[in-house]
């Protein structure tokens, strides 16, 4: 058949060809559109074919939603062309969409639909929608709580540890002093301090803060520290011939010389404080996503521990993602740095 | 003419110092061994003076510069600017390193106003910075990074940082030696024209034995390492001069045979 398709194509010349090339040409431009699109049209008709097996609230806007943003797709990534940057943003995570939907549709089947998996510990998508619609205070509430405690942790612990890893990197005094307590404690995980942190502090947020610093503040002092200890020589020489002095040294050389290290750093101690807050939220302070997260289980309110985890990986992606953009921002000098 | 812009946007004169090295001998610890790197060095460099330094890899030259820099201490003897002893760096004596070693967190810009804004003068002096970035060909490139230019421009750039800042002893550790020979030529002409506008003493480290007489009125020859004063030449001979003058090409071959080299050459 394609040798024949081939030998026509040739015998009646080039319009054929060229509407044929045409044909696959916008499939593979908009295919991936229309595709999301299927896959999005599934997932609202698995919504509204069937009846729910449990009681949900949500079962029929769900549905309406996803026919939405099936038309969106099609018509967002059909006419890509004439919608600038948005369009193009668009069809780039069409595949993406595709992805959703499909794997949407089987959860939807899988939970709501049939019951397949367990119920109550594999919720269907609209209980998790119903959690975000009805119980949007208390979980506002907690992100809050939980925005203020990490924020106020980290920037204290990130700015002790920036400025202790400058002092012993720069001067042998402090070096010798700082050095041993650093490898005596740093090592200790920040949880391990927790029973002691919260009779020793006056309240539970206080000794929620001071654990989130110690977490954040000792890969910030180490990788600050060796950063500022790896200065080639022949930039303070260059500085000093120049007629600098040691402060310039600190400020104009070391410092900046350092800044890759230190975003390691700050990076790790990103990493570290998060688990450290959950856990602190879990055990003593009475607010907060990890708060939330505990309740949740108390009541065996199953959606809402997904809610309020999906939430969460929002959240700390999020946190990640500022702190990429800052550190491109700063270290735009670099070649070469890797992307987010 | 480029030179003229840097001339003038200069505010106070500055003429060249006297350097004189006494008796300067240096060694290092490598391993617990101590390796003699220079040998009772002698040279006394008047005002003004164009002096280049030529000897063998590896020798001490620049171990020398960085004595004169005041980065360094000598095991023994010493060295006095302007009769004043040299203990520490001061930016009236400005080293162009081997390696250009510019700031990579700085642009070029940055980088050439490094010297002015550790002394503190960037803001009032600012329009010095480019004109020294005129001078060596690169007042386009003022905000590109380090990593964007090729070695021979990070060599200008290196170059620009020490000029801006006026010194009175520019001590130049081969800063010609990555650059392309047509850009070579411009740039030597382009350092004797400033330095016979501004009278710095200027010390010049190089391999190539031609540029050396091309730029210097005195050239020192030191012997393998650890590195003595093996001859020191006058070269009488008016600027501009050229590469086929007889006498230089004399003088040529002459220190290439102090190198070791025959005289074939
Ligand atoms: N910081 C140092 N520690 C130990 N040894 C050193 C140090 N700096 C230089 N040396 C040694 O001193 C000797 C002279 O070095 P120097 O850099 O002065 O040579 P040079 O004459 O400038 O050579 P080249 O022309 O190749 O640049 C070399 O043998 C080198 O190994
Ligand atoms: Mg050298």
């Amino acid at each position: 058949m394609s040798t024949y398709s081939l030998s026509d194509g040739l015998a009646s010349g080039a319009p054929r060809t060229s509407r044929v090339a045409l044909l696959a040409s916008w499939i593979r431009e908009s295919g991936v559109g229309v595709l999301a699109s299927i896959a999005w049209i599934a997932f609202g008709l698995s919504c509204l074919w069937w009846q729910d097996v449990g009681d949900w609230s949500r079962t029929h806007s769900l549905g309406i939603a996803a026919f939405i943003i099936a038309a969106i797709a099609l018509f967002g990534t059909v006419g890509a062309d004439y919608l600038g940057s948005a369009g193009q943003a668009l069809h780039k995570r069409a595949p993406w969409l595709v992805a959703l939907g499909a794997f949407l549709t089987v959860w939807e089947v899988a939970t709501a639909k049939f019951a397949w998996l367990p119920l109550p510990f594999f919720p269907p998508p609209q209980a998790i929608i119903e959690v975000y619609t009805d119980d949007l205070p208390k979980l506002l509430d907690s992100v809050f709580a939980s925005i203020k405690l990490q924020l106020g942790g980290y920037v204290i612990g990130a700015t002790i540890g920036f400025l202790t890893g400058v002092s012993i990197g720069w001067s042998r005094a402090v070096g010798y002093w700082v050095h041993p307590v650093l490898r005596f404690i740093g090592p200790l995980p920040a949880t391990a301090w927790l029973p002691i942190a919260f009779f020793t502090f006056p309240s539970s947020w206080s000794a929620s803060t001071f654990l989130i610093a110690l977490a954040t503040g000792f890969p910030v002092t180490v990788l600050t520290w060796s950063g500022v200890a790896s200065v080639s020589n022949a930039y303070y020489d260059v500085a000093r011939t120049l007629g600098a002095k040691p402060s310039f040294l600190v400020l104009k050389v070391a410092i900046p010389a350092a800044l890759p290290h230190v975003f390691v750093g700050l990076f790790m101690g990103l990493g570290a404080s998060f688990a450290v807050l959950v856990v602190a939220e879990m055990i003593g302070v009475k607010a907060g996503l990890g708060w939330y997260l505990q309740w949740a289980q108390g009541w065996a309110a199953y959606a809402n521990m997904y809610a309020a985890l999906i939430v969460m990986s929002l959240l700390c992606s999020g946190a990640i993602t500022l702190l990429f953009a800052i550190r491109d921002r700063l270290l735009i000098w670099q070649k070469g740095t890797v992307k987010w | 003419m480029v030179a003229t812009a840097l001339a003038e946007a200069v505010t106070y004169p500055a003429a060249g110092a006297a350097l004189d090295i006494e008796q300067v001998s240096h060694a290092f610890d490598i391993d617990g061994t101590e390796l003699p790197v220079l040998s009772d060095v002698s040279i006394s460099v008047e005002p003004g003076e164009f002096v280049a330094l030529l000897g063998p890899s590896g020798c001490g030259k620049s171990t020398l510069l960085r004595l004169v820099a005041g980065l360094d201490k000598p095991r023994a003897g010493r060295l006095r600017e302007d009769e004043e002893r040299i203990r520490r760096p001061h930016p009236s004596r400005v080293v162009v390193f081997q390696d250009p070693t510019l700031f990579p967190w700085r642009s070029v810009w940055d980088n050439v106003a490094l010297g002015l804004e550790a002394q503190g003068i960037l803001r009032s002096q600012g329009q010095r910075v480019d004109a020294a970035l005129d001078l060596v060909g690169l007042a386009s490139f003022r905000n590109a990074y380090p990593h964007q230019l090729s070695g021979g421009m990070a060599q200008r750039v290196a170059l620009a940082r020490a000029l801006v800042n006026d010194p009175k002893i520019l001590i130049l550790d081969e800063p010609l030696g990555k650059l392309d020979s047509l850009t070579r030529i411009t740039m030597q002409a382009e350092i004797v024209a400033l330095w016979q506008r501004k009278g710095f003493t200027t010390l010049l480290v190089t391999h190539d034995a031609e540029e050396a007489l091309v730029l210097a009125n005195r050239v020192i020859v030191f012997s393998e390492r650890p590195a003595r004063v093996k001859a020191d030449i006058r070269v009488d001979r008016p600027y501009p001069r050229h590469r086929g003058d007889p006498y230089l090409a004399d003088l040529r071959r002459q220190i290439l045979g102090l190198l070791g080299l025959d005289a074939t050459w």
